[in-house]
């Protein structure tokens, strides 16, 4: 398991950089491995995120559909925050494993 | 992981209206936008179904001549079965129950994701032609409809690859 240092704290991440202990997670480490994928953080951001933590933390699947029942934002405006591939980002950003879903 | 040839562009074909048909170009073409792909799908034929706006989220599977299909516990369903009335409808519900399940949207909500996400959706001309279909048939996701030599225009690209589901 690799390791990398983001605003000062060492967490554990995979080969691809997703993290393998969520709890080592906090917004300066988010804001962090966000501007490495090129996204300044907004309320926004973190509204969703929070939503995805959650979800994962409660042993739910992740998938693209379930952005529409967050409450927070609707899937168009989760593809402009996380442009390219918005869930992929997004959980990498708030510091849980990548979602193994086709949807 | 990084590539060398990344695919960068998918260009799926729906030539067939059952609902496995459709959800495989649907599942393909959703997946390709959610790794940030560009992607182009196309519906001609009896696929033209999925996007015709009365017909779409009443899709169905075949009972008849499908060796594949199983009852509840894996046993075959005999072909004779298949004729009873009403079997047909019963075996598709089903299907899609078991879909939704794993969180699998209805297809007029999985062309509202696909879109929301810069997928385009596309109708064949020859085809709505031979249906008698007009562009009000179809649901307001379709940007145009093609000929077979404008698809190949879209499909264009380095990176680009065409999916005939």
């Amino acid at each position: 398991m690799a390791q990398k240092i983001y605003a000062g704290k060492t967490v554990d991440v995979n080969e691809e950089g997703y993290f393998t202990t969520p709890s080592q997670w906090n917004r300066e480490i988010a804001a962090e491995i966000a501007k490495e994928e090129g996204i300044v953080l907004t309320d926004q951001h973190f509204a969703i995120m929070e939503f995805l933590r959650n979800k994962f933390l409660a042993g739910e699947t992740l998938s693209i559909r379930s952005i529409n029942h967050s409450g927070v934002i609707d899937v168009k405006t989760f593809y402009q925050l996380f442009p390219g591939a918005p869930l992929k980002k997004a959980t990498k950003i708030a510091g849980i494993p990548k979602p193994a879903s086709c949807i | 992981m990084e590539q060398k040839y990344p695919v960068k562009k998918v260009n799926i074909i729906c030539a067939k209206g059952a609902i496995e048909d459709v959800y495989a170009t649907l599942i393909m073409g959703n997946g390709a936008v959610m790794e940030g792909i560009e992607t182009n799908l196309f519906f001609t034929f009896f696929g033209l179904d999925a996007i015709v706006k009365k017909r779409m989220d009443k899709l169905h599977t075949a009972v008849v001549g499908n060796p594949a299909l199983r009852l509840p516990g894996g046993l075959r369903m005999p072909t004779l079965l298949g004729v009873i009335p009403g079997m047909e409808s019963f075996t598709s519900w089903m299907m899609m129950g078991e879909m939704a399940k794993l969180d699998i949207p209805p297809v007029s909500e999985f062309l509202d994701l696909i879109t929301a996400g810069g997928g385009k959706i596309y109708a064949c001309k020859i085809a709505m032609d031979m249906f008698k279909f007009k562009k009000e048939d179809l649901c307001e996701h379709v940007i145009d409809i093609l000929t077979v030599g404008e698809f190949y225009e879209h499909a264009a690209g380095e990176g680009s690859h065409i999916i005939f589901t």
